[in-house]
């Protein structure tokens, strides 16, 4: 039953033997140990496990471990590095971007994808571009301040 | 140097953690030997369970042990920590049991539970299992319940009455309105809403028979709370046998308040399986299992004069109280709701009289502002009602009636705040500022140019009161006046000033995204003038904490906050006296300053804090009497409560073809006295108004007439995104609270309390043109456009 897969996750190669039916955020969380991304509902609508698969922002509740098989993935406990936080992380610190921090690696995640695809957006293309992420504390206005902040500090 | 960090919008200290995955949730804690549970729930609403066969799945492969409500008869149902004017009236209890045994009256109740290796293994048992179960006939409304025929489900229950109590006086209220020049009734339903922190609920348990001790990991907003209901009043055992620990914990909004049925579970199962048990609630699981707020059917009558002073409020509500009672359901539309109807008037003459109801819905109990919203929607709604009825602006109706500066300490009439009075304020003030931010005059221009195109603009007002830094612990205990919560509410604290200068404070409040391990940390950096960094503020643990009652009611900066700076005075004087030695100063010479003490007038001759507090560990020198290390414990009972107060406005447009409501501006002007982070302060005031209007425009559970909750996963709920909402804008004013050493008054709950009224009159203002004066929340597209079809 068990199938091989073969993943990277945050710049190092892992083979794993698993079920068919493992979701790729059980995967990262109980087999890797990567508990930075959070599991909030199963309905695919928070957005808590958001991660990069290949570059580009997925909810890893909904892609299967074995559907990943090959793929390059980025977790919340990848994108700071030399201990330098990215500077979506410290955009969220600075601006007061999270208060319980459960939907925060999913948030900010998606955010790195977003300013990937639009290093300037407007408020309006913020918060479309959240759409898929849900906050329950924050109201989103902080986070939307700190989009801004961190498209003001990135290379474009 | 100066150490200004009280008032300063400082960056959180708890947020590295928090940013990089680091921070370790409930579900993020991994123990040797670990095992998975996972609860069968009852898919009926109401019904016998008359069998439960687990033979099939007790032999799945994996599968440790099944157990039902028969393996765990010998332990009690659940406290009810807080029964309504406990010992005056009588509470018709009924609690859930750690699995039921012959009867659910909600879905989602327990009835049986797996343990396995994995979680998907325990999760694919639960389909081997078959229960018998014989269907009972269901009522879900706050109200019907109560009439002849409605089905019954408690025996000690008539009428599926759990509780039936009033407060202020009947007369003086029929008196004031037939004393009235307008006398306006209205029916207001304050819909049942599902909280939906971003965690979800979860526990783990371990037992350890040597030592008979337990280890239990809680998404909790209280451990220590949790541990002694657990101990003292479900297994009996003593308190001392137990650790709890709350580990980050991803928000609450009053949720991970309570003891559930699943946490005593997991302690239960612990034992019997021998091995650590974890147990994570899906986000289907948290509809149906965890608490839901609010869900009010109210009746009000509220008299004015002429001129828009009002002569009495008299409300009748229906609360709905779920299948079964929560920890503290009972309180919640009782103490925090009717004793709050005053709001921010004066009103001569207040009677309120609450039935509290079983029907076959979730349990509910206190959701963010837990019974002040419900009281804020009643009293902001009335008086938007009679400036209707009068045809006078609203603010001008609550300039009419407010309470003014020269009046506080003020009591609210007939002794509904249970003699308790109101701290300080200055209501009018707020509210021009809003009215400055907002530019009402011209907006009102605006409105009148708009409405002859066809648009509907409206501008909705919420000059709200709430109460905060809960409470007086004879006030709110079981004390002969007292309003029936089970034990006390004051707080604790613990600052120790190591020997190498360096500070840990221990609280008895817990953080669940509010920031304590920041504030707390800020107010003890002012205190004893030493660097932020410097401060670790530890939580969440029994082991190591002082006793504390938790975090909710926007209690933890009004009574813990005091509670931490109690001790740091308390350390400055020990540290005075200590330099003072060291100095060979006389001690009433001493004085304290920016993290020095020294001889007053001669800054040169100091101390620092850091050698103080190295003198004091080490002990070689020390005054008579002294003991060493500077090290204090505070329990602090407020005296008072708080009451913060402001002034929300809201705009809107209403799509005359679609009935779908967009908020084009909203605005705050809160006053929660002083501030201890303004960045935090503001946070927490963006989200409360983000729930709050969210209330009005788009949250609602619904029950079939099955009892089946159709809104029942974040597909069918309305848990809002970031493109409903604009830019908040929001202002504030500051007048300390005169009932606590640092002048707060608390924030938590203001915006969830103050802004669902604003955006309900704001609609109600827009389709004033339609005749239309009420309709009940959620305002979605589909009922304002069939108001509006209606009304032409």
């Amino acid at each position: 039953m068990a199938q091989a897969v073969s993943i990277t996750v945050n710049g190092t190669a892992y083979t794993k033997e698993v079920e068919p039916r493992l979701l790729l955020a059980h995967f990262l969380r109980e087999e890797l140990g990567l508990t930075g991304t959070n599991v909030g509902c199963d309905t695919s609508q928070c957005g808590a496990c958001t991660v990069l698969m290949d570059g580009v922002a997925v909810k890893s509740c909904t892609v299967l471990a074995v559907q990943a098989d090959g793929s390059t993935v980025t977790t919340i406990e990848g994108l700071a590095s030399d201990g330098k936080l990215h500077p979506v992380q410290n955009a969220f610190w600075e601006k007061h971007g999270l208060q319980c921090g459960f939907c925060t690696p999913g948030m900010i995640i998606t955010v790195v994808d977003l300013l990937n695809n639009n290093p300037h957006p407007t408020d309006e293309e913020i918060r479309h571009g959240l759409d898929g992420n849900l906050c329950r504390c924050t109201g989103y206005q902080n986070i939307v301040e700190a989009v801004k902040y961190a498209a003001e500090a990135m290379p474009a | 140097m100066s150490t200004k960090t009280f008032g300063a919008s400082i960056k959180r200290k708890e947020d590295p953690r928090l940013i990089t995955g680091e921070a370790k949730y409930l579900d993020d804690v991994q123990l040797p030997g670990l095992t998975y549970a996972a609860i069968l729930r009852s898919p009926y609403a109401h019904a016998k369970i008359k069998s439960i066969k687990t033979d099939k799945a007790a032999k799945h492969p994996g599968v440790l042990a099944v157990f039902t409500g028969q393996d765990f008869k010998e332990l009690p149902a659940l406290p009810c920590a807080w029964q309504a004017d406990a010992g005056r009236i009588k509470n018709n209890l009924n609690t859930p049991r750690v699995l039921e045994i012959d009867r659910v009256t909600h879905t989602g109740m327990g009835v049986a539970v797996v343990v396995a290796d994995d979680r998907y293994t325990a999760e694919d048992a639960l389909n081997l299992i078959e229960v018998d179960y014989e269907p009972l006939p269901v009522v879900v409304d706050a109200e019907k319940t109560t009439f002849p025929g409605a089905p019954q489900l408690h025996e000690n229950a008539p009428n599926n009455i759990c509780f039936d109590w009033s407060c202020g006086d009947a007369d003086g209220a029929n008196k004031g309105l037939s004393d009235a020049d307008v006398v306006v009734k209205a029916r207001l339903v304050n819909q049942r809403l599902i909280p939906n922190p971003m965690e979800p609920r979860g526990c783990i348990a371990q037992y350890m028979p040597a030592s008979e001790e337990y280890t239990v990991w809680m998404t909790s907003q209280d451990p220590h709370i949790m541990r002694l209901l657990m101990t003292a009043f479900v297994f009996g055992i003593p308190e001392t046998k137990m650790r709890v620990i709350a580990p980050q914990v991803g928000g609450g909004f009053g949720t991970k308040i309570f003891l559930y049925p699943e946490y005593c579970l997991m302690v239960a199962l612990a034992r019997k399986v021998g091995k650590p048990v974890k147990w994570m609630e899906t986000r289907r699981e948290n509809y149906v299992a965890t608490t839901h707020g609010r869900d009010h059917v109210t009746d009000i009558e509220i008299g004015a004069k002429r001129d828009g002073s009002i002569t009495a409020l008299k409300v009748k509500t229906f609360a709905n109280l779920g299948g079964i009672l929560s920890t503290i359901g009972p309180g919640i539309p009782t103490t925090l709701y009717g004793r709050l109807l005053s709001g921010a008037y004066k009103i001569p003459h207040i009677y309120c009289n609450v039935i509290g109801t079983y029907t076959n819905t979730g349990m509910v109990d206190a959701y963010r502002g837990a019974g002040r919203p419900e009281a804020t929607y009643v009293v902001e709604r009335a008086v938007d009602l009679v400036a209707a009825e009068l045809k006078m602006d609203p603010t001008e109706v609550r300039r009419k009636n407010f309470i003014q500066p020269g009046d506080f300490p003020y009591a609210p009439a007939d002794n509904i705040l249970a003699g308790l009075k109101y701290d300080s304020g200055d209501y009018d003030k707020a509210l021009k500022k809003g009215l400055e931010m907002v530019g009402y005059e011209s907006f009102r221009k605006e409105q009148a140019a708009a409405r002859k195109q066809g648009r509907y603009l409206g501008i909705g007002f919420s000059t709200y009161i709430e109460m905060c830094g809960a409470a007086p612990s004879a006030w709110i205990g079981v004390s002969p006046t007292g309003q029936g919560w089970g034990a006390a509410m004051w707080e604790s604290a613990n600052v120790r000033v190591h020997l190498t200068g360096k500070v840990i404070v221990t609280i008895g409040t817990q953080s669940h995204g509010q920031g304590h391990e920041t504030t707390m940390a800020q107010i003890v950096a002012e205190e004893l003038g030493v660097p932020l960094d410097d401060v670790t503020v530890q939580l969440g643990d029994t082991l190591g904490t002082p006793f504390g009652y938790g975090t909710y009611a926007s209690r933890s900066a009004a009574v813990g906050g005091t509670a931490v700076f109690n001790s740091t005075q308390k350390i400055k004087e020990k540290a005075k006296r200590l330099a003072a030695h060291m100095l060979e100063a006389a001690p009433e010479d001493m004085t304290y300053e920016d993290g020095k003490a020294f001889v007053k007038g001669s800054p040169d001759k100091a101390k620092t804090i850091q050698e103080i507090a190295g003198a004091a560990a080490l002990a070689y020198s020390l005054p008579a009497g002294m003991e060493p290390f500077l090290d204090d414990v505070t329990y602090y009972d407020p005296p008072e409560c708080t009451y913060p107060f402001g002034t929300h406005i809201c705009v809107v447009e209403v799509d005359k073809d679609t009935g779908e409501v967009k908020v084009l501006r909203y605005l705050s002007v809160d006053d929660v006295g002083k501030k201890i982070n303004p960045m935090i302060v503001d946070g927490q005031i963006h989200g409360g108004i983000a729930q709050g209007v969210a209330q009005a425009l788009w949250e609602g559970a619904v029950y079939d007439e099955n009892g089946q909750l159709t809104s029942g996963s974040l597909m069918d709920y309305a848990v809002p995104k970031a493109g409903f909402f604009p830019n908040f804008e929001l202002g504030s004013t500051e007048t300390p609270s005169p009932n606590n050493p640092l002048g707060v008054k608390g924030v938590g709950e203001t915006g969830t309390i103050a802004s669902t009224p604003a955006v309900v009159n704001a609609v109600m203002d827009a389709l004033s043109p339609f005749g239309i004066r009420n309709l009940d929340m959620p305002l979605t597209p589909e009922k304002v456009w069939r108001a509006m079809q209606s009304a032409k």
